[in-house]
């Protein structure tokens, strides 16, 4: 079963634990300078937002159907069984077309490095195959984010909106987006404050299928297209064998 | 040997002193230390001007290839090989600026291992390496009659047909490819310039800038080689870049109209003066010009026309990869001097090359009349003699 992860900023205090544990697993180093940075980037894949009373985590959203994966043009990116969007270091030739096609703005690059890496939130592949949560999971104190079972987060999120309709944004955010991601979030103040895309803009078309309309084409282009080509080619040379044949018999044979 | 200092080899010696100094700043301190790319620009001038500027400049030898060998459009000949050089040149440089582009350049093969068949950029990569040595082919003549290797120039003769068709073919698919490359960002790309016709477009703007670079480079080459230049086919190549033009104006009106953003585009704002800008450039400056029959039959009139032409679509392309990401990205985007020199240099390279290959190998010698260069073909007995074709 797909794994996901449910993050419900009215249960959010602030506490950057998620920012911690993420930094110490993924083995980068976090101290109150990174901590007091409020934005992602290669060394800081999480980051919890704070705007007057309000939080907000930002992260891989880990799309159904991601971008980044269906864009490389190496295949460095997929998305696994168990819900997490991947990255292999190996293949990546660094053109940075993940960065620009992904919605939400998440792979960051080491711009700084000599051999770089395109750098995100992989969902801890090696701890949810080990049947645990992920580490920023893990870490919250109050359980505002949430690792579990993909299907049982959205159902649950969508009761606590139903319980609680007062406290919330009537919407999960990453049910719909872009064709649905592995990462809901739950907010009393719109999503868009935090600087996430509201699905007025990004839509609920999974990205990929902007592309695929084109690129499914292009199998049967090909051949037709060298067909017509080829056509064209014969039908403007032809005209000259007529002559040269029309002169032929007009010469009585001699060329 | 006698070397003379002139204005032109002092300002490439500068060109290449400061794009080393960057090359260096590139691969030993960095992408971020050369460019100004960062996480909301991650596509700076490299991907912009090198990469979809610079292919789209280099689309005369598709579009000129097509019209004499495949529509049989005898008028053209005496144009094939210096545009040949320029489109094989200019895939050369562009995969030269790659390899500045590229985080991990020394993998650049690895697309043809890990393949990823869903990836534009793959086809486009795929494409453009095997349209590149199509090109090496279309190219290879001239150095096998340089050194009068007889048997392999033969054959090479013989398989033209395929490679000019191959190459169209391949053409056909990158070019309008570049466009598709920013489908997948609905939400990112300004209005303006996204649209699901984007791929037309870009296919439209490549054979529009192939005619005008063609028309650009003959005169240009002309007048600085001091040899004949046949007034009857930049006249043609004029008319055919009215049409081109028209036609992609058109294709752009059509777009805005349909999804609704006339109105938005009348309104002053930072992306409109650079729509307006491109505008004028691509389509309102040259069609005036050429609607003008004095001006399609002079060669300057038809240099400016092409010239604005050019720098109108590469307007439209800096746009589609820069301009249209500034609102999201929140900042403005500028490149930094060493990224521009990184530019600068590759393209002096490219004047330098060219150059070199007009010097040394048969480009232009084998001017209208001296022999069939490419195709072999026979002399037909039932058409008009032509001026341009007086005996092989």
């Amino acid at each position: 079963m797909s794994k996901g992860i449910l993050y419900d900023a009215t249960l959010c205090i602030g506490c950057k634990m998620c920012e911690k544990a993420c930094a110490e697993h993924n083995g980068l180093a976090y101290d109150d300078s990174v901590a007091a940075e409020s934005k992602q980037s290669e060394h800081k894949f999480t980051v919890v937002l704070t705007e007057n009373d309000k939080f907000m985590r930002r992260l891989c959203m880990h799309c159904e159907k991601p971008a980044c994966a269906s864009v490389c043009p190496v295949g460095a990116f997929h998305k696994t069984a168990l819900g997490p969007v991947v990255y292999d270091v190996w293949k990546c030739i660094g053109c940075r077309y993940c960065m620009v096609a992904c919605a939400f703005a998440q792979p960051k690059y080491e711009w700084g490095s000599l051999n770089p890496r395109v750098r995100k939130c992989i969902m801890c592949p090696d701890l949810i195959k080990r049947g645990e949560a992920t580490a920023c999971a893990a870490a919250c104190p109050t359980g505002a984010t949430k690792f579990g079972e993909r299907d049982q987060l959205l159902q649950e999120a969508e009761d606590r909106i139903a319980q609680n309709p007062g406290n919330y944004v009537p919407h999960v955010y990453g049910k719909e987006e872009v064709g649905g991601t592995s990462v809901f979030l739950l907010s009393s103040v719109p999503f868009e404050q935090f600087g996430y895309p509201s699905i007025d803009k990004i839509g609920d078309k999974a990205l990929p299928e902007y592309t695929g309309v084109i690129m499914e084409k292009v199998p049967d282009f090909i051949p037709l297209w060298a067909l017509v080509l080829g056509g064209i080619y014969w039908l403007a040379h032809r005209k000259e064998e007529v002559a040269e044949a029309e002169s032929m018999e007009k010469h009585g044979g001699v060329a | 040997m006698k070397f003379k200092v002139t204005f032109w080899r002092v300002l490439f010696v500068i060109i290449m002193i400061l794009g080393a100094y960057s090359a260096y700043v590139r691969y030993f301190r960095g992408l971020g230390a050369v460019s100004n790319m960062n996480d909301q620009f991650p596509w700076g001038l490299w991907i912009g001007f090198d990469c979809l500027c610079g292919i789209m400049l280099a689309a005369g030898g598709f579009c000129i290839s097509g019209a004499v060998y495949l529509f049989n459009v005898e008028r053209l000949h005496c144009i094939i090989r210096p545009v040949i050089l320029t489109a094989f040149l200019g895939y050369c440089l562009f995969i030269v600026g790659l390899l500045f582009d590229l985080g991990r350049p020394w993998f650049i093969w690895h697309q043809l291992i890990y393949m990823n068949p869903h990836s534009v950029m793959f086809e486009v990569g795929m494409c453009v390496m095997t349209y590149t040595t199509v090109l090496f082919f279309e190219f290879l003549p001239n150095v096998l009659e340089k050194f009068h290797l007889t048997w392999p120039l033969k054959i090479v003769k013989a398989v033209m047909p395929i490679l000019i068709v191959a190459g169209i073919l391949l053409s056909t698919l990158h070019q309008s490819s570049l466009g598709s490359l920013y489908l997948i960002m609905p939400s990112k790309l300004h209005p303006f310039w996204y649209s699901p016709a984007l791929p037309f477009f870009f296919f439209g703007s490549a054979i529009a800038v192939g005619l005008a670079m063609t028309i650009f480079e003959s005169v240009q080459s002309a007048k600085a080689l001091g040899h004949h230049l046949e007034l009857s086919v930049l006249v043609e190549l004029g008319g055919a870049l009215l049409i081109a033009l028209c036609v992609n104006a058109l294709l752009r009106f059509e777009d805005f109209y349909h999804r609704g953003i006339l109105g938005q585009i009348f309104k002053p704002s930072y992306e409109a003066y650079f729509l307006w800008l491109e505008l004028l450039l691509a389509f309102v400056i040259p069609i005036t010009m050429l609607s003008f029959k004095k001006v399609r039959l002079s060669p300057k009139g038809l240099y400016f026309a092409s010239l604005s032409a050019i720098l109108g679509f590469v307007t439209n392309r800096l746009n589609v990869s820069i301009t249209g990401f500034e609102t999201w990205a929140g900042h403005h985007f500028v490149p930094k001097w060493t990224e521009l020199m990184i530019t600068v240099s590759i393209i002096a390279m490219g004047f330098f090359v060219f150059a070199m290959a007009v010097k040394y190998l048969p480009i232009f010698e084998h001017g209208p009349g001296v022999s069939e260069p490419v195709v072999e073909r026979k002399p037909l007995r039932g058409e008009l003699p032509k001026p341009s074709h007086v005996a092989t």
